[in-house]
This record gives structure tokens, C-alpha cells and sequence, in this order.
């Protein structure tokens, strides 16, 4: 009995080792003759990219390779980089860890579920890589992680995109203060609340910071030996976050909320931030060009709560205008299938450029998210995250065609089955039919505290 | 002098005039034109595609389509190169009926009870409602406005979205909105077991049938001349009884649709059904029927974790090839505007254009019987029309002028005034 544990524990030992050891797959592929959208060098026509072992090789025309690379012919098609959602909650088990309004210290790295299907319905989009981000419940919450969306895979880890640097969701407005004000009788109830939580949890790192230093200190000198601080991975984060280590992303509405985090963060010297929905970022679109990382927001969301009220669907294009970074992201199961309709809604409202339009979904998030050095972009050097459409993308008849991450095709809408569950309970003979509902997920998983607030919440809570 | 005189008091008037006012601005107002539209490709939706054509607005109506028209005493707008299409209709939103959705203070779409299908939408119309200013520029003229909640949530009206009162945007349609109880799992917050689903939708259709059996009695009684107290429940119902007003099912699930079309079919009922997301699964059941069909959200997640990804996107088309007759909505409220994309996804995967166009115009029209005026662009026709410079399904595409009944719309609303005025701010950060 005892032995045949022994051997089982040993079963899962290898079969643990085994999945970690799964590297993810890289790959080599020939693309002829599309029209190339390169972002950062323009269309090219009749163009061919040569991607090897995951990276893009060679762009030009008539490359030819010796031995077998999978060539595919892309005649009339367009080939643009991979799309990058700066903002979503795809393929996490848990999105809100509600218990406190500062969080720092959890991490969505540890709750990825790679068996979500909504990553295929991504790629299917065109999506290939998206900032799986903690929910808005806290005015810190916690660390997000940016996915690759390599759909197959049974170990998270092989999502992960491992060279993007630690970003942390930050959150103002209506829902810390609902969620810990509201629900709780605790800071914040107001902006006024949120502003001042976030100076408290800053000096508080600072302190920490200092009590280590001087720990640190006295190590060197044996005679005064102090009793080192306790270890607390929370103000560890903040103080990261102050040193520049970790960029924020702010869910954010109103433009006064926003100006306010502008200037804590000047006061403190973070300029690695990155504001959210930032419906009405237009407002401070100067101060948003001249101070931060730049604006992610809806193309054209607004109405669903009091804080997006005054918003404008011309905000991608003021903020563009006004030489804000600014992308467009869909916090959405649903958008995230659609970013290249998303961003072309730029052209009816502000008449954005292609090229504008385009780096909203592509070259721009990349920088918001600290990889624009690997992706974003069709350039040599650059890892092979490729769509081909059957026309120009930011067309409504445009359809996407083949999605490749690192080289390796993921999405072909000619040759995939319908179904592509990686998981099915076989306990459950009725399947669950979901109807508009459970799209957004900024607030999931604190729905406990909206008893009483109105029946719609759930259902409109970004 | 004395005329230097008068300048200067006329002069000092002025100026005083100005100093004095409290208000800047100009604010546009809606106003009847007659107009002259020469020169334009017009999308007729019923008689194709007539390029380089006239088309004469006179008292709210489209009085002449033709080359050549002589301007006589009308005003005239150049056309050349634009594009003209009849206003877009959308088959369901509760456009007007919420202002801000988080807000229940705001939320006018849904009335307490299970039966309540006297509730009246256009009573709750909100013709100041941002949104519909936001709507309209974008060519959706008309929209079908419901409530929603409970077995019978009540009468919803299709609108014009211009007015001042809701009479005035009164398209001349109204339906009973009815929920038909499902047999599916529901998400995955559903718990429940197989058989507890089944019976409880059983037991919700058996009341619902108890409601109709009821509402024949009192319709009989009123036939009869028998004296009826006030029961303005039984009233509404007895009305789609007697065909006077027609009833529109909520139904999505496959398995639901086939009940509902066996119910609809032994209940002897004149109806349409809406949302109909499954509908692909028993596309020719659904065209044996004859039922028509508004379906959407184009622009949504498959129902099933199982479902091939675009199934929402091919779900029009699959219906309209199965012989369906097809309508769509946005189910929306603020976004309405996003009507012509849905209609652009539809058409790219599967529909066509030429459908996808039908769908928002003529055929819905003719679901909501207001085909003798409304849903494409013939002499006779209410002028509800918009002016674009491209396909308007194409995001890149600008609409420059709407007309409603006639009315020539402010192509302007609070989104664009908001970058009008934000676009290049005055006061820049300092260093």
C-alpha cells in the first residue's frame, strides 16, 4: 500500500516535471506576397516575411529558403502584427481579491486558467497577446500578467510572456469606493479617499524601504545589530512600483481622479503609469502626453455607469491628437475578438489615419506594456506574432483568416473544428447557454458587495 | 451727423446687447426642409442602386425621385459623389428608456410583476435622452423600443428618434413583449439540475398558458358585450388574442425555439420572434414556420463554450439562407449607433450586403408594418433618409446629414461637442 503511494507520487513528480519542462513551441514559416502592415514602416505590397525559430527573419520580396518551410501564399491579403489588448481578464480563474483596498501583493500570474476558450476566441480575432489584469475592486490591487495567447497548452506557464516586465492594476473612482466605502464603511468612500490611501500605502513603503536600509546598515557593523524588519511582500510591491520596477495600469474615469494620480505620482517620482478606460482622459490629454505612459480606453463605451456619463466617443482621437500613447483595449471577452473593428471606429469618430488607428491596437499597447521591443510590430528581430486577413483590417468586411504566436499557428478559420474545448465536464450532460451576459469582468467576483446597489451591476461594472 | 448719430446709437444698442447677454452660443434646432438632393447615388433598397439621381423632400415626404428634377423654388444640396439610404431601423433596444444603466433611478425599462403587459414604453420615452442625439447621427432613425422582465413586460413602441414628446416620435407601432420560459441551463452561475430546469420551465409555460386562457374568457366576455371589470392586464392580452396587437417572443435556445414555435402554433398566435440566438440550429423549422425573426446582437459571444467562435456573426445569414425572414437589433441602448457595424459583421460573414441592408431597412420595416412609409427610399415614403459619403456599414464612412420625417437633423450631440471643445484645449500644463 505504502509502495504503491510511493510510485504514484512518483507518477505525478514526472508528470509535474514534465509539464513545467514544456517549453513553449517556436517555429519557422514563409508568408509570400502580402500586403504588409508593418506599423512602424508602412504598407508594403507583394511583400514576404521569413520568420525563424519564433522570430521574424527577413522582410522583402521573392525570399527564398532552402529545405522545408511552411510557406503559405498570401496573395491580396494583409499580414499585420498580432493585436494587443492592454486591458483584459481573459483566462484568469479569480479576477478581484476584494478583502482589502491596497493588494499589492497578489499576483494573477498564479491564478491563469489556461482552459478558458475565450483565448481562442481571441486568436480567432486576431488577438495574440493581452494584459490579464486584476479587477478595479481596490485602489491597489494586485500585479497583473501579460499573456501569450498559446492556446493548447495545459500549464499556465507556458501563457506567460515571460521577457514583459511586472505591471499592477491601480483603481479610483466609483468602484473602491463602492466595494470598501459602500460595502464596508472603510477608506475610500470618496475620491478624496482613494487619493489618500494611495499616499498611505506609498509612505508606508517608504518607511519599510528605510527600516531595511538601516537593517541593511547595521549588518556592516556587527556591534549595533538590529532586529531586521518583517518581511511584507505587499509594501515589497509598493516599494517596487516606486524604484520604477513595475508599471502601473490605472483604471480610471474622470478626468479630475485622474489628474489627482498624475500628481501623487509626479510628487513620488513614478512616471511608468499607464491610465485605463480613462473615459474622460481627454480632458487631461496634455497633462496625460507630457506625464505618463499614455491613455487605454474604449472605443466608444460610455453611459453604463455615472463616471462614463460625460464621456465622448471621440476620446481615442483627442488623445491621439494631443501626442498621447493611446491604445484601445476591451476588458471584454467579447471586444477582445474584434479590436481591429474596435480601432477603426477611430476613423468615423476623429478620422484617425490607418496608421493611427492601427498602432491603437498594435505598436501602442506594446510600450504601455513595456514589450515593444518584442512585439507590436512586423520588424526583423521581432517575435512572429502574425494575423492575415482576407482584407484590410480596419475594413467591416475583413476578416481574419490565421493567427500565429512565436511563429506557430494557432487560428486558421479554413481548417479548425468548431469546438475547442480543452476541458469538458463529463458530468454534465446539459451545456450552460450564456446570453449577453458575463462579458465584463472588471468587478467579478466581488458581486457580493452590490446587494442592493441595483440589479444591473453585475452585468455593467467595468 | 445725424446719421453718424443714429449708427452710434444703433452701435452702443449692439454692444450693450452683447455685453449684456448671459448666453454664448448657437443651438441648432431639428427643422422641416423642403430640399432639393441632387446629384446622389440613391440606395433604394427596393429598386436598386439609382446613381447620379434627384430626390425632392416636401413636407416630410420623399415627393419625387428622378434625374434632373428642376429646383423651382426649393432650396438645393449638391450630392454629387454622396450616397443616400431610407433610415436606419433598429428591431430592439431600450433606447430612451435608461439614461445611465448603473443607475436604477435612471432604469425605466422594467416594471415590478411577471404579468404586466399594459406597461407602455412610449409612456417612459425619454425624447431628451442623450443617447438619442448620440443615435441618430449615425443614419439610425427609428429603433424598436421595449421593455424588458417577467413573462409579460409590456408594449413596446418603435420610435422616430426626433421629437419633443413621445407622440411625436410615435412610429405607429406597437407590440406585446412576451419572454417565453426557458428550458436551457443558464449560465454558469445555473445550479440547478436537468430536471429541475425542465420542470420549472414547464410550470412557467403552464402559467403562461393559464394567462391566455384567462385573457380569452375576458376576451370572449368583451365580444359578447358582457360587463368587464377594470383589468387592464387581461385588456393588453386580449388585444394580441384578438390580433389587434401583435406579440413578440423572446426565445434563444435551440430547444426553446422548437417549443415556442409548437406553442405559437397551437395557441394559433400572430407572432415574431426575437433574439433567436440558436436560430442557426433549426434555421428550416424556423422557416417552416414562417415566424419572422429580429435577431442580434450580432456583435456577441457564441451562447455555448462549445459553439464555433463566429456563430454569432453567421447566425443572420444562416437564417436568411435557411428562407428565414430576417430583421436585427443591437439589444442596446447607448450604443444603437453601432447598428450598421452589426449589420457589417452579419454581411461579411454570410448575409451579404445587399441583405444585411434589407434587414435594417425594408424587412424590418415590414416586421413592424410600417412599410408604406418607412424602410427604403420610394415617392410617398416618409423622408427618413441620411446622406453618406461612403458604405455606411464601413467604420471609416462619415454620414453628413439625417433627416427625420422630413426634419433635418443637427448633425451634432454632447460626443461631439465634448471634441469640438477638448480637441486642442486652451490652458496647456506649465513647466
Amino acid at each position: 500500500m505504502q509502495k504503491k503511494t510511493y510510485l504514484s507520487c512518483i507518477g505525478i513528480f514526472w508528470i509535474l516535471l514534465a509539464g513545467r519542462a514544456q517549453q513553449h513551441s517556436r517555429a519557422d514559416l514563409l508568408i509570400k506576397n502580402a500586403k504588409v502592415l508593418t506599423i512602424t514602416n508602412g504598407l508594403l505590397e507583394n511583400t514576404d516575411v521569413l520568420v525563424r525559430d519564433g522570430i521574424i527573419r527577413q522582410i522583402g520580396s521573392d525570399i527564398n529558403v532552402p529545405g522545408q518551410v511552411p510557406t503559405i501564399d498570401a496573395s491580396g491579403k494583409y499580414l499585420m502584427p498580432g493585436i494587443i489588448d492592454a486591458h483584459s481578464h481573459l483566462a484568469l480563474e479569480v479576477i478581484n481579491e476584494s478583502s482589502s483596498p491596497i493588494t499589492a501583493e497578489v499576483r494573477m500570474r498564479d491564478v491563469v486558467d489556461p482552459f478558458d476558450v475565450g483565448i481562442y476566441r481571441a486568436l480567432a480575432g486576431g488577438t495574440t497577446v493581452s494584459h490579464a489584469m486584476h479587477g478595479s475592486a481596490n485602489a491597489i490591487g494586485g500585479q497583473n500578467v501579460t499573456l501569450k495567447h498559446r492556446y493548447g497548452t495545459r500549464d499556465p506557464e507556458n501563457l506567460v510572456m515571460k521577457d514583459a516586465p511586472r505591471t499592477i492594476k491601480f483603481a479610483l473612482g466609483e468602484n473602491p469606493t463602492r466595494v470598501h466605502g459602500r460595502g464596508k464603511n472603510l477608506q475610500p468612500r470618496s475620491r478624496m479617499g482613494v487619493e489618500a490611501v494611495i499616499r498611505n500605502g506609498f509612505e508606508e513603503a517608504l518607511q519599510y524601504k528605510k527600516a531595511w536600509e538601516e537593517w541593511h546598515e547595521s549588518e556592516e557593523n556587527k556591534e549595533k545589530l538590529m532586529v531586521p524588519p518583517v518581511y511584507n511582500s505587499r509594501l515589497e510591491t509598493l516599494v517596487d512600483i516606486l524604484e520604477g520596477e513595475i508599471i502601473i495600469h490605472c483604471h480610471s474615469y474622470r478626468a479630475d481622479e485622474i489628474y489627482m494620480l498624475i500628481q501623487v505620482c509626479r510628487e513620488y517620482g513614478i512616471d511608468k503609469i499607464v491610465f485605463s478606460h480613462v473615459n474622460e482622459g481627454f480632458k487631461v490629454a496634455p497633462e496625460l502626453a507630457k506625464y505618463t505612459m499614455g491613455a487605454s480606453v474604449f472605443a466608444d463605451w460610455w453611459a453604463y455607469k455615472f463616471e462614463v456619463y460625460y464621456s465622448t466617443a471621440y476620446n481615442a482621437a483627442i488623445l491621439t491628437k494631443n501626442g498621447v500613447i493611446t491604445s484601445i483595449n476591451s476588458d471584454s471577452a467579447e471586444l477582445i475578438r474584434h479590436l481591429y473593428h474596435e480601432a477603426a471606429k477611430t476613423q468615423r469618430y476623429g478620422e484617425l489615419t490607418d496608421e493611427e488607428a492601427l498602432a491603437l491596437i498594435t505598436i501602442n499597447p506594446a510600450r504601455q506594456l513595456g514589450i515593444d521591443h518584442l512585439v507590436g510590430s512586423i520588424e526583423v528581430g521581432k517575435q512572429a506574432d502574425l494575423v492575415l486577413f482576407d482584407g484590410h483590417p480596419l475594413s467591416i468586411y475583413a476578416v481574419p483568416q490565421m493567427t500565429w504566436i512565436d511563429g506557430v499557428k494557432y487560428f486558421d478559420r479554413e481548417n479548425d473544428a468548431a469546438d475547442q474545448r480543452l476541458k469538458v465536464n463529463a458530468e454534465e450532460s446539459l451545456e450552460p447557454i450564456y446570453l449577453h451576459t458575463e462579458h465584463h469582468n472588471c468587478m467579478r467576483d466581488v458581486d457580493f458587495y452590490f446587494t442592493g446597489f441595483g440589479r444591473n451591476l453585475f452585468q455593467h461594472s467595468h | 451727423m445725424k446719421k453718424y448719430l443714429v449708427t452710434t446709437a444703433i452701435y452702443s444698442l449692439l454692444l450693450k446687447s452683447a455685453l449684456m447677454a448671459q448666453i454664448d452660443g448657437n443651438v441648432v434646432k431639428p427643422y422641416k426642409a423642403d430640399l432639393l438632393l441632387q446629384n446622389a447615388d440613391l440606395y433604394t433598397i427596393t429598386q436598386g442602386v439609382l446613381e447620379d439621381t434627384d430626390l425632392l423632400i416636401k413636407e416630410g415626404k420623399i415627393a419625387a425621385i428622378g434625374k434632373d428634377l428642376s429646383p423651382q423654388n426649393y432650396q438645393v444640396l449638391d450630392c454629387s459623389g454622396k450616397l443616400i439610404y431610407p433610415g436606419f431601423i433598429d428591431g430592439g433596444t431600450s433606447l430612451g428608456l435608461v439614461e445611465v444603466n448603473s443607475l436604477p433611478e435612471t432604469q425605466d425599462y422594467m416594471e415590478l410583476g411577471k404579468l404586466t403587459p399594459q406597461m407602455q414604453a412610449l409612456t417612459a420615452v425619454n425624447p431628451n435622452a442623450v443617447a438619442i442625439p448620440v443615435t441618430r447621427v449615425s443614419g439610425v432613425t427609428t429603433v424598436f423600443t421595449q421593455p424588458r422582465g417577467g413573462y409579460f413586460p409590456g408594449t413596446a413602441a418603435l420610435i422616430q428618434l426626433n421629437g419633443y414628446t413621445p407622440d411625436q416620435m410615435d412610429a405607429g407601432f406597437r407590440a406585446v413583449i412576451m419572454n417565453f420560459p426557458s428550458a436551457a441551463k443558464s449560465g454558469s452561475y445555473d445550479s440547478r439540475t436537468e430536471e429541475t430546469i425542465q420542470k420549472e420551465a414547464e410550470k412557467k409555460r403552464d402559467e403562461i398558458n393559464d394567462m391566455l386562457d384567462k385573457a380569452a374568457n375576458y376576451l370572449a366576455i368583451k365580444e359578447k358585450g358582457g360587463e368587464l371589470q377594470y383589468y387592464p392586464e387581461m385588456d393588453q392580452l386580449s388585444r394580441v388574442l384578438s390580433g389587434n396587437v401583435p406579440l413578440f417572443i423572446e426565445v434563444n435556445a435551440a430547444g426553446d425555439i422548437l417549443d415556442a414555435i409548437e406553442w405559437v402554433k397551437e395557441r394559433e398566435l400572430d407572432v415574431v420572434f426575437t433574439g433567436v440566438a440558436e436560430g442557426w440550429k433549426v434555421a428550416d423549422k424556423l422557416a417552416e414556420s414562417e415566424i419572422p425573426v429580429i435577431t442580434g446582437p450580432v456583435l456577441s459571444l457564441p451562447a455555448r463554450q462549445s459553439d464555433r467562435y463566429d456563430v454569432s456573426y453567421t447566425n443572420p445569414g444562416m437564417l436568411h439562407k435557411a428562407g428565414v425572414r430576417l430583421a436585427l437589433r443591437t439589444q442596446d441602448a447607448e450604443n444603437v449607433r453601432n447598428l450598421p457595424f452589426h449589420a457589417g459583421f452579419a454581411a461579411a460573414y454570410g448575409l451579404g450586403v445587399e441583405e444585411a441592408l434589407k434587414a435594417i431597412t425594408i424587412h424590418a420595416a415590414e416586421i413592424f408594418r410600417v412599410d408604406d412609409k418607412l424602410g427604403s427610399l420610394e415617392v410617398g415614403k416618409s423622408a427618413t433618409l441620411f446622406i453618406a459619403d461612403g458604405d455606411p456599414f464601413e467604420p471609416k464612412t462619415q454620414v453628413s446629414q439625417v433627416f427625420i420625417d422630413g426634419y433635418r437633423i443637427p448633425m451634432t450631440n454632447r460626443h461631439i461637442r465634448l471634441y469640438q471643445e477638448f480637441l486642442d484645449r486652451e490652458m496647456k500644463p506649465s513647466e
